[in-house]
């Protein structure tokens, strides 16, 4: 058999009983009522009351009962004003009467009651006969039966408080009357409440826990009659009711009292009460056992008093008046203290809230922000990072806060402990906190224009940057690191100053650190660095910057440094198709800049990776084209070293894979031998060479074709270069003549009637407008016109 | 009516950290049906982004696109119109209109759409329209200074298609809008 206190059942059957007896007991009192029998009425109802003495019941079952007696009471209330307002028998009498009754509870309860009717019948002031009766309630000391009966004496009492401006409102001082029954009461009560934890068996604490919070609201009560006492101002609250109040929470020693009861203070006490008696709530927290979650009620008070400051901003000088932040801060550092056990979630936790406030209430104050980044940073120093992924989430909490007031990671990068806090993170939460802070520069916008909050804004996303101490590769999800380094690439363009002199030490300043990326992360983060430099190198330009003798630092030759640099490193990654695409953007820029030496070397460079790294066709043929696109616009080389480039292109050119790509390749070499701008190169023997070359690599192609698919290839790059010709006679080269252009067009036909079997429409089409567009031209008119005259398409 | 967005050259993130805002919040889904992008997106996310404006996205590959599928030209035919696609870093000298409309005679399309000049072009040729949408982000160009982000709106209707060219210009979107008929001369 288990040792059962109060098995359910039994208890069911208890209370049933206690419930019987209430009724029976109510039905004759009822009958004596309707005979207005007071003599049975008293006698009944004293007997009903006496199924409250019960010590069998859990509170919860004894509300029951106590609520089922409560409503006959009410009753019997109703007819002792009848009684004494017909005259039958006086309040005075009655008051003397009921307490002939046996037993102490019945006659409390009895008692209670005609104190209520004595009281609206103002035949004695209110204060007097309140004062007797909590005086007299200490006869209950059981603690359930007690907090009953005081909460009895409470609600009847509730509404005939001698208040100010209440009827029942009796000489000058009365208010303090009333305050002092309901304190009384509540220091009564709270006393039960706090005894009964310690009555019964040590195995049913946590069982008495659990039922004493259900209870908890009986004593709240009080707090709550307090607050809406008129009388109570300012003045009273400050002098009297909070430091009573206070004095007993503290001295109860009682760990779910104090945490209830603070929160109780809190909430049901205007904010401006709270604002102006700070420190004297303050001065409790410190005080209160170790164990309870101060933690959760102090945020309260932080969060209710930033949300006043939020919602009436005409208060905010008295949050200046009264030093609000200073008592908070200094608060929570002796509770801190006080609390040596607390977790570390529970003070930083304590320490978002207290920035929350201060972000609502000092808005200005930056000071404080980093004064409470700098108390967070002395609880956390002496510790490894943090574990514990709550302390963690209220960390970034911390931490964001400021970037979302603010709006403004400039205004992050002054506080000097945001870095410090963020040591304290593991790896994935630092970047995780990286990411935060880069989405709050893209989201606002917000442009970094100095070096020095580059250094420091760096410092703040490290874990995005470099590889972190004890950092697991495993842990990375391939597409989370690409993102992450996408947004690097992306931030790389916020970094900016119009002043030329400082945008070269941001470029540095990112060249610093993004070199430290290591292989993985250089492919993202170069080349947004390198289009931030070309950038600078377009601007510096038009300016000529070695006129004054002077030592200038930014010169696009230096710049020009920094990109060799930084795509060498790149392309030791290595990334060769990459880094060739940047060594000729460089290469152009170079020219623009009139610096052929640099030029070349940025050509040779991609040379260089073109031959040794780049093998994949496809890859070749990319860029192949962009090689030759790229030196197309090269105005800027001498003879020699452009036709050493050009050779080599050309060379390149024939050495692709595939004869199509080879002969594709060829012909748009043939452009690097024309340019139509100003002193222009203008060599159509070389044209003509490449025209040539293309058609005889066509050729070859086309017999292939037949070899291997026994069938000739189509004729599309016949007419590829047929458009070529058709380019360059236009431009009036005087090797491409129109008999080349004819011989050519025959040459497709014939190629197009031995190979009817296979068909290209494409190939077709591309004729037939490739035809058309010789009429079209023979039609303008013009010289244009006259030349095209000769040209038989049709 | 079809609406048709043409652009490209975003350059995400190497040259620019974002769409400006201005276009993010013209570009809403629902409105378009069609989206041609010339490319150099850079990355996935650019692609999601159209992809979220309307699912029909037909790009070409860009030099610097990590998604090595996008095909090096491709046509697309909206209504009566032939639409050819590339990204145009093939096509030398770059942004010649000649070569360009050698590529339009290839690939045998009424409209030639074509980037990596950064440099908004819309051309009558020989009966057909070559259309450079410019670049989205107003990215770094070696081969044109001072990019203005600009993209094109394509109203596809019967025989006509009227192009539309916004363009931000300090802070301010300016729209331009050119006229074309498809006549008989063109092929297609």
């Amino acid at each position: 058999m288990l040792p059962d206190g109060g098995g359910g059942d039994d208890e069911e059957r208890w209370l049933a009983e206690g419930i019987a007896g209430v009724q029976q007991n109510a039905f004759y009192m009822h009958r004596a009522l309707d005979s207005n029998n007071l003599k049975d009425a008293l006698k009944y109802s004293a007997q009903m009351l006496s199924e409250l003495r019960t010590s069998r019941l859990s509170p919860h079952k004894y509300y029951e009962l106590y609520m089922r007696a409560f409503d006959e009471m009410r009753k019997l209330e109703m007819f002792f004003r009848e009684e004494t307002r017909r005259g039958s028998c006086s309040v005075v009498d009655l008051y003397e009467l009921v307490q002939h009754a046996g037993n102490v509870l019945p006659r409390l309860y009895l008692l209670c009651t005609v104190g209520s009717v004595y009281i609206k019948s103002k035949e004695a002031p209110a204060k007097d006969v309140l004062k007797d009766l909590v005086e007299m309630c200490r006869g209950i000391q059981h603690p359930l039966r007690g907090l009953f009966l005081r909460s009895y004496l409470s609600q009847i009492s509730r509404d005939k408080l001698p208040d100010i401006g209440s009827e029942y409102e009796g000489d000058a001082d009365s208010i303090n009357d009333a305050v002092e029954f309901v304190l009384q009461n509540f220091i009564e009560m709270n006393k039960l409440w706090v005894r009964m934890q310690h009555q019964g068996p040590v195995r049913e604490k946590d069982k008495r826990g659990k039922e004493r919070n259900e209870l908890r609201d009986l004593v709240g009560k009080n707090l709550h009659v307090l607050s809406q006492i008129e009388g109570v101002d300012l003045e009273m609250y400050k002098e009297t009711v909070l430091p009573r109040i206070s004095e007993q929470v503290v001295n109860c020693k009682d760990d779910l009292a104090q945490f209830y009861l603070m929160d109780c203070i809190i909430q049901v006490f205007p904010d401006e009460y709270h604002l102006q008696t700070l420190e004297t709530l303050l001065s409790a927290f410190p005080q209160l056992q170790p164990n309870v979650d101060i933690k959760t009620v102090l945020s309260q008070l932080m969060d209710r008093l930033s949300n006043y400051a939020a919602t009436s901003p005409e208060v905010l000088p008295e949050f200046l008046q009264v030093e609000a932040f200073a008592k908070f801060s200094n608060a929570i550092g002796k509770v801190i203290e006080a609390q040596v056990d607390m977790p570390v979630v529970g003070a930083v936790t304590l320490y978002v809230s207290l920035l929350t406030f201060t972000l609502r209430v000092h808005p200005d104050r930056l000071d404080y922000v980093d004064q409470v980044l700098g108390a967070c940073v002395k609880k956390l120093s002496g510790k490894a990072k943090l574990e514990d992924s709550r302390a963690t989430k209220q960390i970034v909490a911390l931490l964001s806060a400021p970037l979302e007031k603010y709006s403004n990671i400039v205004t992050a990068l002054e506080l000097s402990n945001y870095p410090r806090v963020m040591d304290y993170l593991d790896n994935a939460t630092t970047k995780v906190m990286a990411l935060v802070i880069i989405q709050s520069i893209m989201k606002n916008t917000t442009c970094i224009s100095t070096s020095d909050k580059i250094e420091a804004l760096f410092d703040l996303i490290k874990g995005l940057i470099k590889d972190m101490d004890g950092a697991q590769d495993d842990e990375l999800d391939e597409e989370d690191f690409k993102e992450e380094q996408n947004s690097v690439a992306r931030l790389i363009h916020m970094l900016h100053n119009d002043d030329h002199e400082e945008m070269l030490k941001i470029l540095c300043t990112v060249q610093k650190h993004i070199l430290q990326g290591g292989p993985k992360r250089l492919p993202f983060t170069v080349p947004s660095l390198v289009f931030s430099a070309l950038k600078l190198v377009r601007r510096l330009q038009g300016q000529d910057g070695d006129v004054t003798g002077e030592e200038v630092p930014a010169t696009p030759k230096k710049i020009f440094q920094i990109l060799h640099q930084t795509i060498e490193a790149l392309s030791c990654v290595p990334c060769p198709e990459l880094s060739l695409r940047l060594y000729l953007q460089c290469a152009e820029a170079a020219n623009d800049c009139d610096l052929e030496p640099v030029a070349y070397e940025f050509f040779t460079q991609a040379f260089i990776l073109y031959e040794e790294e780049i093998a994949d066709s496809k890859a070749q043929i990319t860029a192949l084209h962009l090689i030759i696109g790229t030196l197309q616009r090269m105005g800027i080389f001498g003879v020699e070293n452009r036709d050493t480039l050009t050779h080599k292109t050309t060379g390149y050119s024939a050495k692709l894979l595939k004869k199509p790509d080879q002969c594709r390749a060829v012909y748009a070499c043939s452009h690097l031998f024309w340019t139509d701008d100003q002193d222009g190169i203008m060599d159509g023997e070389r044209v003509l060479l490449c025209l040539k070359r293309a058609l005889r690599i066509a050729n070859a192609a086309q017999q292939m074709a037949n070899v291997s698919k026994g069938s000739s290839g189509s004729v599309t790059l016949f007419i590829e270069i047929l458009n070529k010709y058709l380019y360059f006679f236009e431009k009036g080269i005087p090797q491409i003549t129109n008999t080349v252009i004819q011989d050519l067009i025959e040459l497709i036909r014939t190629e197009k009637q031995n190979d009817s079997q296979t068909s290209d429409p494409s190939a077709e089409a591309f004729f037939a407008s490739t035809l058309r567009y010789i009429e079209f031209q023979k039609q303008k008119g013009g010289s244009i016109g006259e030349k095209y005259e000769q040209i038989k398409a049709a | 009516m079809v609406l048709v967005l043409a652009l490209g050259d975003l350059h995400i993130p190497h040259r620019a950290p974002d769409l400006p805002a201005k276009f993010k919040s013209m570009l809403v889904p629902g409105k378009i049906q069609h989206i041609i992008c010339t490319g150099n997106l850079c990355i996935k996310e650019i692609h999601d982004y159209l992809k979220s404006l309307c699912p029909d996205l037909h790009i070409t590959r860009g030099e610097y696109d990590e998604d090595a599928r996008y095909p090096e030209t491709k046509t697309v035919t909206i209504g009566q119109f032939k639409l050819g696609l590339c990204h145009g870093h093939q096509v030398v000298p770059w942004g010649d209109l000649d070569s360009l409309a050698m590529l339009q005679r290839q690939l045998d399309v009424d409209i030639l759409v074509t980037g990596h000049t950064h440099q908004f072009k819309a051309y009558k040729h020989e009966g057909g329209v070559v259309i450079n949408p410019g670049s989205a982000t107003g990215a770094y160009s070696s081969i044109t200074y001072d990019v203005n982000p600009s993209f094109v709106l394509m109203d596809i209707d019967g025989l006509r298609v009227v192009v539309y060219v916004y363009e931000l210009i300090d802070g301010e979107v300016k729209v331009d809008k050119i006229d074309f008929k498809k006549t008989a001369t063109m092929h297609g």
